[in-house]
């Protein structure tokens, strides 16, 4: 009885722990919302649809979502240069916006959760923290 | 009841056509095959420019950096107060003192927060003395309240007039239900102080209770050009509008240029607050922008050309586009605009416009630096 009572609590804590990892991540994607109607809409627009040929979408966008690092440089030190989005060219410039690893990591995981886009990752403000500007070409 | 869906639809593609109506001229293609020379090189957002001699300027890069250049090699002036960098707000213009030669007091705009209250930032107008590399002698002379962490619209420009005025714009903060149409707030405001950084006695507003009577005028959203008219000495301002009705506006004492009560603007699609804005474009008391643009090209930087350097461009006004990435000329006649035309199309974000003191543009483009705009071969 008492081994599976201390299992049972195990159990309990492990839920308990991930419920709030879960509610973390709700918590940091609705303040990411905020921050993106703030800093990110003007450009990338209000559905991630980017606009005209110079600001490429964040909706389905294969450079957001399978370069994730790059993409927190990119808020994190600003990104210049060619970049090709779902196949096409885009060579125009993102401004750093002197935001902390905390929001940065708030917007990606908006960023990456909305609009039908969806990631397994939790952008943390500690993974923002490592991210180099070494790794932006 | 065919015919009533026929005149709905009808209805409907007037409705449309009168929204999505654009201004006039319409804007034309280069004439000419101009061409740009890269005078400095590697700054993220070049803010301001104030040149000292045709070869030797000061840049402010947005994020807090204050450069001296000259002959294209950039050093970087210490001695800035705590720059708060957020958003569109940062270092942002700088303007020579007018006896600059002598006294080498400049002056520059900034986010900062003075009060130590981790609320964010507002913007402020600093005096400073240039030495060597050092930045000396720095005053605050003005700090718009209340600090907001919001990333939107700070504003601003640096201009003087011939008086021992100097004038400098705020944005709205992103509030602008509450700041641009009251005198006793700060944001959505151009102010004008004497060169000492005290009020001039006869500024509007002085004398009324509990206003800053540091306002010129007010009803502004974001300012980020403003440039004095080489021959009639007036103000010449321009700011974004939301969506369309980015403004060209002649800066008039005591004046109510409207924001947010008219413009030509559309809210963003994200507006959640009380007063989404009117389809109003005009109210008795509300000065009429000079020009207007629909669809927005997001205005920054301004500058008249005064030289004769480039064959056909004397008097016409200069203005940058950001979000289109050109250079936007604008041939004026008796305070009306009748042509525009697209120079350097596609050269990057065009933070600034200024004239050197040799009569060519100079362009402060994000991610780039500083270009020269060479005149058509």
């Amino acid at each position: 009885m008492k081994p599976f009572f201390l299992f049972f609590l195990t159990f309990c804590f492990i839920g308990i722990l991930s419920l709030k990892a879960q509610k973390n991540k709700s918590e940091s994607i609705k303040n990411g919302s905020d921050l993106y109607r703030d800093f990110c809409y003007r450009c990338h627009g209000f559905n991630g649809e980017g606009q005209t040929d110079l600001i490429p979408p964040l909706k389905s966008s294969d450079y957001l979502l399978n370069n994730i690092d790059l993409s927190i440089a990119g808020l994190k030190y600003g990104l210049k240069g060619k970049i090709i989005v779902n196949g096409k060219l885009y060579n125009s410039y993102m401004a750093y916006q002197g935001l902390d690893n905390g929001e940065i990591a708030d917007i990606m995981n908006y960023i990456l959760n909305e609009w039908g886009n969806s990631s397994e990752e939790f952008v943390t403000a500690e993974r923002v923290s490592k991210v180099e500007k070494s790794i932006i070409k | 009841m065919s015919k009533s869906i026929f005149k709905f639809f009808i209805a409907i593609i007037y409705f449309q056509t009168a929204c999505s109506q654009e201004n006039t001229p319409p804007i034309l293609g280069q004439e000419k095959n101009y061409s740009y020379e890269l005078i400095v090189d590697d700054i993220s957002v070049p803010w301001g420019m104030a040149f000292i001699k045709s070869d030797e300027l000061l840049v402010t890069e947005q994020s807090g950096i204050l450069y001296h250049v000259k002959n294209g090699v950039k050093n970087e002036i210490k001695g800035l107060p705590d720059v708060y960098f957020r958003g569109q707000g940062g270092l942002l213009d700088i303007a020579l003192h007018p006896n600059f030669d002598s006294n080498k007091t400049v002056f520059f705009t900034q986010g900062v927060n003075t009060e130590n209250d981790n609320k964010g930032g507002n913007t402020s107008l600093y005096s400073g003395v240039i030495d060597g590399l050092k930045l000396t002698n720095v005053k605050l002379l003005y700090k718009a309240i209340p600090n907001t962490k919001t990333a939107q619209h700070w504003g601003s420009r640096i201009v003087f007039d011939k008086e021992g005025h100097i004038y400098f714009g705020i944005g709205d903060r992103g509030e602008r239900d509450i700041n641009p149409q009251d005198i006793t707030r700060d944001g959505g405001k151009i102010y004008r102080l004497n060169l000492d950084g005290t009020i001039p006695i006869d500024n509007p507003f002085v004398g009324l209770k509990n206003v800053k009577d540091a306002i010129f005028s007010f009803g502004h959203r974001n300012p980020q050009g403003m440039t004095v008219h080489p021959k009639t000495g007036q103000i010449w301002e321009h700011e974004h509008g939301p969506r369309g009705g980015d403004e060209i506006n002649i800066i008039k004492e005591g004046l109510n240029y409207g924001w947010p009560k008219i413009t030509y603007g559309k809210d963003y699609l994200t507006y959640v607050g009380s007063n989404p804005l009117e389809k109003t474009t005009s109210l008795p008391g509300m000065e009429q922008p000079l020009y207007y643009w629909v669809p927005s090209i997001a205005p920054s930087g301004m500058a008249f050309c005064t030289s004769n350097v480039y064959s056909d461009w004397k008097d016409d006004l200069f203005v940058g586009s950001l979000k289109f990435e050109y250079l936007e000329r604008l041939v004026i006649e008796e305070n009306k605009v009748v042509k525009r035309e697209k120079i350097l199309d596609g050269i990057g974000r065009v933070r600034n416009v200024v004239e050197g003191p040799d009569g060519y543009l100079y362009l402060g483009i994000e991610g780039k630096g500083i270009v020269k705009v060479l005149p058509a071969k």
